[in-house]
C-alpha cells in the first residue's frame, strides 16, 4: 500500500543510466526529444513547489500569527483555549496530547510489528506469508475515519468494561488503535530492512548450531538495526500527523495531562475542529491554525530526516 | 565427560524450549492484524447491515436518519476521482520519467527525489491546509470539487512517483538499448519501449493511490467539503462532499441510528476500496509472472 520507502540500497544499484543517449553525427533532433524533456521536468518540478507551497503558506501565515502573540508564549504556554475567553495560545496541552496519543500507539505497534515482522521474515513459510502479507496490505489501506468509528464503537466500550471512570472520549482508546493502524507500516519496513540481510549469515550462524530464535534476535535484527530504527521512526512520525482517528475517539478538551483514561485533543484534531467552523480569514483564529500546522510540520519533517538518516548512515553493509 | 555432555544436553533442550516459546508469541503478535481486521469488518457489517438497502444510494442526506441517503456524497467521491485520476496520473509518471529517463545526475535531481521521498511522510492534514491557502483562498475557487481535487492530487503525487519509478526501473536495460540500437531516439525509446513494459506497475501504483484518495478525509475537511450537500455537484466550482466526510459526519452524532448509516456507509467505502485493492494485486500478480 501507500507507504513511505526507506532509501534502500536499490535505489542506486537498479538506477538505469539517465543520460546515455546515443548520439550521432546527422542525426536531426525531433521535436519530441527537445520538447518532452522540459515537460517532464516541469511535472517533477511540481513536487518542488508543492514543498515551496507547504513551507510559505505556513510561514506567512504563522507570521502574521506570531505578531499577535509572541513566539515564546505560544510555545510555552500551559493553557490553549482559543475560543472561551480569556484567550489563551500556549501550545503545551496540544503537544501532550499528541505526545500521549503517539507513546500509546507506539507502545502498541513496534512490538507488535516487530514481532511479526520476525515472524513473517524469519519463520514463516512462504504460504503463510501469502496469505498474511496481502491481509496487512489491507489493513494499511483502511481509510483512517474506520478506524476512528472502530475506536469509538468497539474499543471504547470494551476498555470502559475495564475502566468504568473512563470518559467517552479518551486518549487511550484513540492511542490503540493509532497503534493498530501503524501496525502494518513497523512490520512491512522492518521486513524490508530483515530480508535485505544476507542469507550467508544466516547460514553461517546456523552451522554453528544457532536455533532461529537465536539467529533471529542475534544476527538478523542487529544487522537490520538501523532499518528498525528507521521504522520505528517513522511509524511515530505517522502516529503524530494522524488525524481522524484521534478527532472522533480522542475528544476535544485540550489539557496538559499524561492520563490516558482522560478527554485530550490532539494538534491535528484542534486543526479540524477549527476548520469545521466558518472562521473568518485573518482572524486570531484563523491564524493559529498555521501555527499549529507549522509546528506539526516541523516535528514530523524532522523525524523524516532523521529516518532517513538513520537508515543510511547506521546500515550494516555486507 | 559425562557430566558435561548432560549439561551440554539441557542447555540445548533449554534453547530450543525458548525456541518454541518465542515462535508461538511471534505468531501471536502476527495474528493480532489478523483478528483486528476480521473484529473490524464483523463489527461494521453487524451494525449496518439494517442500513444497507437501495435508500442509501438514492437519498441525499437529512437531518432525519430514517430517510437519510450518502448518494450526493458516492457521486462526489466518483467526480472528485475523474477529476483527479488523469491529472495525477500525467503529473506523477511524467516525473518519473524524468527522474529516471532523463534527469542528470546532479544536485537538483538529489533535492527533487529527497524532496519526494519527504512530501510523502507530511501528514495529510498539512496538505488541507496548503490546499485551503492557496487553492480556496488565493485561488479564489472557495470550497469546490476542483480546489479539493486539486489538493488530492498534491497529496497522492509522492506515491505515484515512487511506484511509478519503481516499474520504470525494473524494466530491463536491453530493452532501451535494443530501442537505440533500432535507430529510435530517446522519447521514442522511452514512449515504445520503456512505458509500455512499466506500464502494468504504473498502473497498479495509480490504483492503490486512488484508494488512498477515495478514504482520505483530513484534508477535505480542512477545505471545507460542506457534509450537508442535498444537490449532485454540476459544475467544477461546486460544493460537493464524499464518502468518508459524510461518514464522519454521521459518526460525530450521537443517535444511534446515524452510527448505522455511519456503519452502512463504511460497508460502501470498504467495498470499493477492497475492489480497487484486489485489482491492483491481479494486475501485480499477471505482472510478476510476465517478466
Amino acid at each position: 500500500m501507500s507507504m513511505p520507502t526507506l532509501p534502500a540500497s536499490k535505489a542506486k544499484r537498479g538506477r538505469t543510466d539517465a543520460g546515455s543517449t546515443y548520439s550521432f553525427k546527422n542525426e536531426k533532433k525531433s521535436l519530441a526529444d527537445t520538447v518532452m524533456p522540459l515537460l517532464l521536468f516541469l511535472c517533477a518540478a511540481v513536487s518542488i513547489l508543492t514543498t515551496i507551497g507547504i513551507v510559505v503558506t505556513l510561514l506567512t501565515e504563522t507570521y502574521h500569527f506570531f505578531r499577535e502573540i509572541p513566539i515564546f508564549e505560544f510555545l510555552t504556554g500551559r493553557k490553549w483555549s482559543p475560543l472561551i475567553p480569556p484567550v489563551s495560545y500556549g501550545i503545551l496541552p496540544l503537544l501532550s496530547g499528541t505526545l500521549l496519543i503517539t507513546v500509546i500507539a507506539c507502545i502498541v505497534a513496534i512490538p507488535i510489528g516487530l514481532a511479526s515482522a520476525i515472524y513473517l521474515s524469519e519463520y514463516a513459510p512462504s504460504s503463510v506469508r501469502r496469505v498474511v502479507k496481502p491481509i496487512l496490505e489491507v489493513l494499511a489501506g483502511v481509510p483512517t475515519i474506520v478506524y476512528g468509528y472502530f475506536a469509538l464503537t468497539l474499543v471504547t466500550p470494551l476498555l470502559r468494561e475495564i475502566f468504568p471512570q473512563m470518559g467517552v472520549f479518551n486518549a487511550l482508546s484513540a492511542g490503540i488503535v493509532v497503534g493498530i493502524m501503524i501496525i502494518p507500516m513497523v512490520c512491512s519496513l522492518s521486513e524490508d530492512a530483515m530480508s535485505a540481510v544476507p542469507r550467508s549469515l544466516r547460514d553461517g550462524a546456523y552451522a554453528l548450531g544457532a536455533t532461529r530464535l537465536e539467529v533471529a534476535l542475534r544476527i538478523v535484527v542487529p544487522a537490520a538495526f538501523s532499518g528498525i530504527v528507521a521504522s520505528a521512526v517513522l511509524a511515530f512520525s505517522r502516529a503524530i500527523g494522524e488525524t481522524m482517528i484521534v478527532t472522533v475517539a480522542a475528544g476535544s478538551t485540550p489539557k496538559l495531562t499524561a492520563n490516558p483514561l482522560e478527554s485530550i485533543q490532539t494538534m491535528t484534531a484542534y486543526i479540524v475542529q477549527v476548520s469545521l467552523g466558518d472562521t473568518p480569514r485573518g482572524s486570531l483564529e484563523y491564524g493559529s491554525i498555521f501555527a499549529v500546522g507549522m509546528t506539526l510540520f516541523v516535528i514530523t519533517f524532522l523525524l523524516n530526516i532523521l529516518a532517513q538518516y538513520v537508515a543510511r548512515r547506521f546500515r550494516e553493509e555486507y | 565427560m559425562g557430566v558435561l555432555q548432560d549439561a551440554n544436553r539441557k542447555q540445548i533442550a533449554g534453547r530450543r524450549r525458548l525456541d518454541f516459546a518465542l515462535h508461538l508469541l511471534f505468531v501471536a503478535a502476527t495474528s493480532v492484524g489478523v483478528v483486528v481486521l476480521m473484529a473490524l469488518l464483523v463489527d461494521i457489517l453487524i451494525d449496518g447491515a439494517s442500513r444497507l438497502q437501495p435508500d442509501l444510494f438514492n437519498q441525499y442526506p437529512s437531518r432525519r436518519a430514517s430517510q437519510a441517503g450518502m448518494k450526493s456524497a458516492i457521486v462526489g467521491s466518483l467526480y472528485m476521482l475523474v477529476i483527479m485520476a488523469p491529472l495525477s496520473f500525467v503529473l506523477g509518471v511524467g516525473a518519473a520519467i524524468y527522474l529516471e529517463e532523463y534527469a542528470p545526475k546532479n544536485r537538483l535531481t538529489r533535492l527533487i527525489q529527497l524532496n519526494i521521498s519527504t512530501l510523502a511522510g507530511v501528514p495529510s492534514i498539512v496538505y488541507g491546509i496548503l490546499g485551503l491557502a492557496i487553492f480556496v483562498r488565493a485561488m479564489q475557487l472557495d470550497r469546490s470539487l476542483l480546489a479539493g481535487a486539486l489538493t488530492m492530487t498534491l497529496l497522492v503525487l509522492p506515491i505515484i512517483i515512487v511506484s511509478s519509478q519503481e516499474a520504470i526501473r525494473a524494466v530491463p536495460r536491453s530493452r532501451r538499448e535494443a530501442s537505440f540500437a533500432l535507430g529510435a531516439n530517446k522519447w521514442q525509446t522511452v514512449a515504445r519501449a520503456v512505458l509500455p513494459s512499466a506500464f502494468p506497475g504504473i498502473l497498479t501504483g495509480v490504483i492503490l493511490a486512488m484508494s488512498r484518495a477515495i478514504g482520505e478525509t483530513a484534508p477535505l475537511v480542512m477545505i471545507g467539503a460542506m457534509t450537508y450537500v442535498a444537490f449532485l455537484p454540476n459544475d467544477l466550482l461546486d460544493s460537493f462532499t464524499v464518502m468518508p466526510i459524510q461518514i464522519y459526519n454521521w459518526i460525530a452524532r450521537p443517535q444511534a441510528e446515524f452510527r448505522e448509516l455511519a456503519a452502512a456507509g463504511i460497508v460502501v467505502l470498504l467495498a470499493v476500496l477492497l475492489l480497487m485493492n484486489f485489482a491492483a494485486i491481479l494486475l501485480r500478480n499477471k505482472y510478476n509472472k510476465k517478466v
